[in-house]
């Protein structure tokens, strides 16, 4: 008896010995940016629990050298539109391949799932060619309709489709009784059930397009229309070691996702092990 | 009021049923709905792949005309000494990362699937960096290993160690990456570990514990084989997405020291983005399509002879 709770308490210590250890690895960089967001640019090699002269200056010399809400603002209404976008074409379409009779509904489902074995990567240079001939080069159209209508947006169809199987029958037999257009039992029935797989797809579709920076690297040139993690990694080649300010701007483009994140973790835990795990 | 309604919507689908037109019918619906799903395959995927084919077969550079010019791209590919570089540090990467990233994240998912206080703190720790993007995470890290002023090397220092020049060491470098990418994503690993470990069916470990195994050998002989698809399909996605790694290699390393941490996607966006190399570009995208590919492939077939139960 006595053994056994010996061995319980070395279980524990050791359980929360490597939960901690490995905690710590995650949040020290966390810690580490905010603390050298503060600091004086002559202290950055010093050791300083609380910074001294506590810098807070170093955020107004990131606003003032760099059109930082605009890179918020393009990040912002991008991820918005790609997500509104995803949601709506992906579960007008997961709603048909799961719901509709149709010639060749299979076949096309097929060549849409076979297109998430394309990395994007591969067929970036033809696409890069395309965006150019028609003058989207240096616009945020490419940063919208790729993923929209890419292999994220394939995704969000797989995972609408998935869900409205599960739909009864019955509920759209009952609407088509009452005469409404497949539109309406899509847009009145269908999508307000899916509510659940809607959110999901919210919260990685939204999150996939904030941190997006292949695409926005190749697309922009011009600075007003740069995106923040594009932005932040150019800013890492201007300043170079300026780290007080690199971090400063890291805090910026990271805390107000964080802060939604801990207000919404549960959904965004679930979303992801929903999405992920199907 | 509702009876209403349902007389004047009856009438004209009748008489849109008599004249059996397709517009407004179920199929003209269906393919209305996933039209622009399926242009957007034609045109953001089926046409740009058969295009990069024919891109790799031409000299295409940023001016000038393509002209078509056989199998060369990959006779220069087979010689190019830097692209057997990239390719052996991308297998590299991805040989690194995925065991690291796998075991870790299993073995966080079994001490976190416990009910003990504190758990919700440490799972939200783990996930942070999942959320954060890669670029803020490289940039963090960059510092963290940062000759001087990094973190790693203050606190090396503070025990009387010297640290190196982590990222402009030829030997450490990309372990570095390594280290840095398996911590960015361990936490997604995690979480599909630990819905998957909450599927497991409680009643198989009473009936093992009746049958008197003990907590390792219920993980073995339970917990592995009813958790195999989702480890599958997390080493899939984990292997793929190792094979595609770029971000971080862009904001810390930028490929060096030399060619150290260069990779494929790095070495493509170069010669694409950098050099105007249109055409070499995209034989070494198609070269990281077969490597994909061929992953899935091998993964799919083991799936068939590993994966307990499947159907």
């Amino acid at each position: 008896m006595k053994n056994k709770n010996k061995n319980g308490i070395f279980t524990k210590v050791l359980f929360y010995g490597v939960l901690s250890l490995i905690s710590l690895i995650m949040i020290v960089p966390f810690l580490w940016m905010i603390n050298t967001s503060f600091k004086d640019s002559t202290k950055i090699f010093i050791f300083q629990l609380i910074p001294n002269p506590f810098k807070w200056e170093n955020y107004l010399q990131v606003l003032e050298s760099t059109p930082f809400h605009l890179f918020y603002f393009n990040s912002l209404y991008i991820a918005i539109l790609v997500t509104v976008g995803t949601i709506f074409l992906g579960s007008l379409a997961g709603y048909a391949f799961a719901k509709l009779t149709f010639k060749g509904s299979s076949f096309l489902f097929l060549c849409l799932l076979s297109t998430m074995m394309i990395p994007v990567e591969v067929i970036t240079i033809p696409l890069f060619l395309f965006m150019r001939d028609l003058g989207l080069i240096n616009t945020h159209v490419p940063l919208i309709a790729i993923p929209i209508l890419g292999p994220a947006g394939v995704f969000g169809v797989f995972v609408m489709r998935q869900f409205f199987l599960l739909v009864p029958k019955e509920l759209e037999e009952a609407a088509k009784l009452d005469g409404c257009s497949y539109f309406r039992i899509y847009w009145n029935i269908m999508l307000p059930l899916a509510k659940p797989a809607v959110a999901t797809l919210t919260i990685f579709t939204f999150l996939t397009s904030w941190n997006e920076f292949y695409e926005p690297l190749i697309y922009i040139n011009s600075k007003e229309l740069m995106t923040l993690p594009l932005a932040l990694a150019l800013f890492t080649d201007e300043v170079g070691t300026k780290w007080e300010l690199l971090m400063s701007a890291s805090v910026m483009a990271t805390v107000p996702l964080l802060i939604i994140f801990f207000f919404a973790q549960k959904q965004f835990i679930e979303g992801v092990a929903m999405t992920g795990g199907k | 009021m509702e009876s209403n309604v349902q007389t004047e919507k009856v009438l004209p689908t009748k008489g849109i049923k008599r004249r059996k037109k397709f517009i407004g019918s179920e199929s003209f619906y269906g393919y209305l709905f996933v039209s622009p799903m399926v242009i957007g395959f034609l045109l953001i995927m089926f046409f740009p792949l058969v295009y990069s084919i024919y891109m790799s077969l031409t000299d295409w550079q940023l001016l000038g005309d393509p002209n078509f010019i056989g199998t060369e791209n990959y006779q220069r590919l087979v010689n190019d000494p830097d692209f057997w570089v990239v390719l052996k540090n991308t297998l590299i990467f991805a040989a690194g990362l995925v065991p690291i990233n796998i075991l870790i994240a299993l073995m966080l998912a079994l001490l976190l699937q416990r009910n003990l206080p504190g758990i919700g703190f440490f799972r939200t720790a783990i996930f942070i960096p999942v959320m954060t993007s890669i670029v803020v995470w490289s940039i963090i890290w960059k510092y963290m290993f940062g000759t001087e002023e990094g973190f790693i090397n203050q606190v090396l220092a503070a025990i009387g160690i010297d640290g190196p020049a982590w990222l402009y060491d030829p030997d450490l470098a990309l372990g570095a990456v390594i280290v840095v990418s398996a911590l960015k994503n361990v936490g997604l690993n995690m979480v599909l570990f630990l819905a998957a470990l909450q599927q497991v069916d409680k009643n198989l470990y009473e009936a093992s514990y009746l049958d008197g195994a003990n907590k390792v050998k219920q993980f073995w002989h339970v917990t592995l084989p009813m958790i195999t698809p989702t480890v599958f399909l997390t080493l899939i996605l984990t292997v793929i997405g190792s094979m595609k790694v770029f971000g971080q290699i862009y904001v810390m390393t930028n490929g060096g020291p030399g060619n150290h941490t260069k990779v494929l996607v790095y070495y493509i966006w170069e010669n694409a983005f950098k050099l105007f190399d249109f055409g070499y570009a995209s034989a070494i995208a198609l070269v990281l399509f077969v490597i994909i590919l061929f992953f899935t492939i091998i993964q799919w077939s083991a799936r068939k002879r590993w994966v307990f139960h499947e159907e």
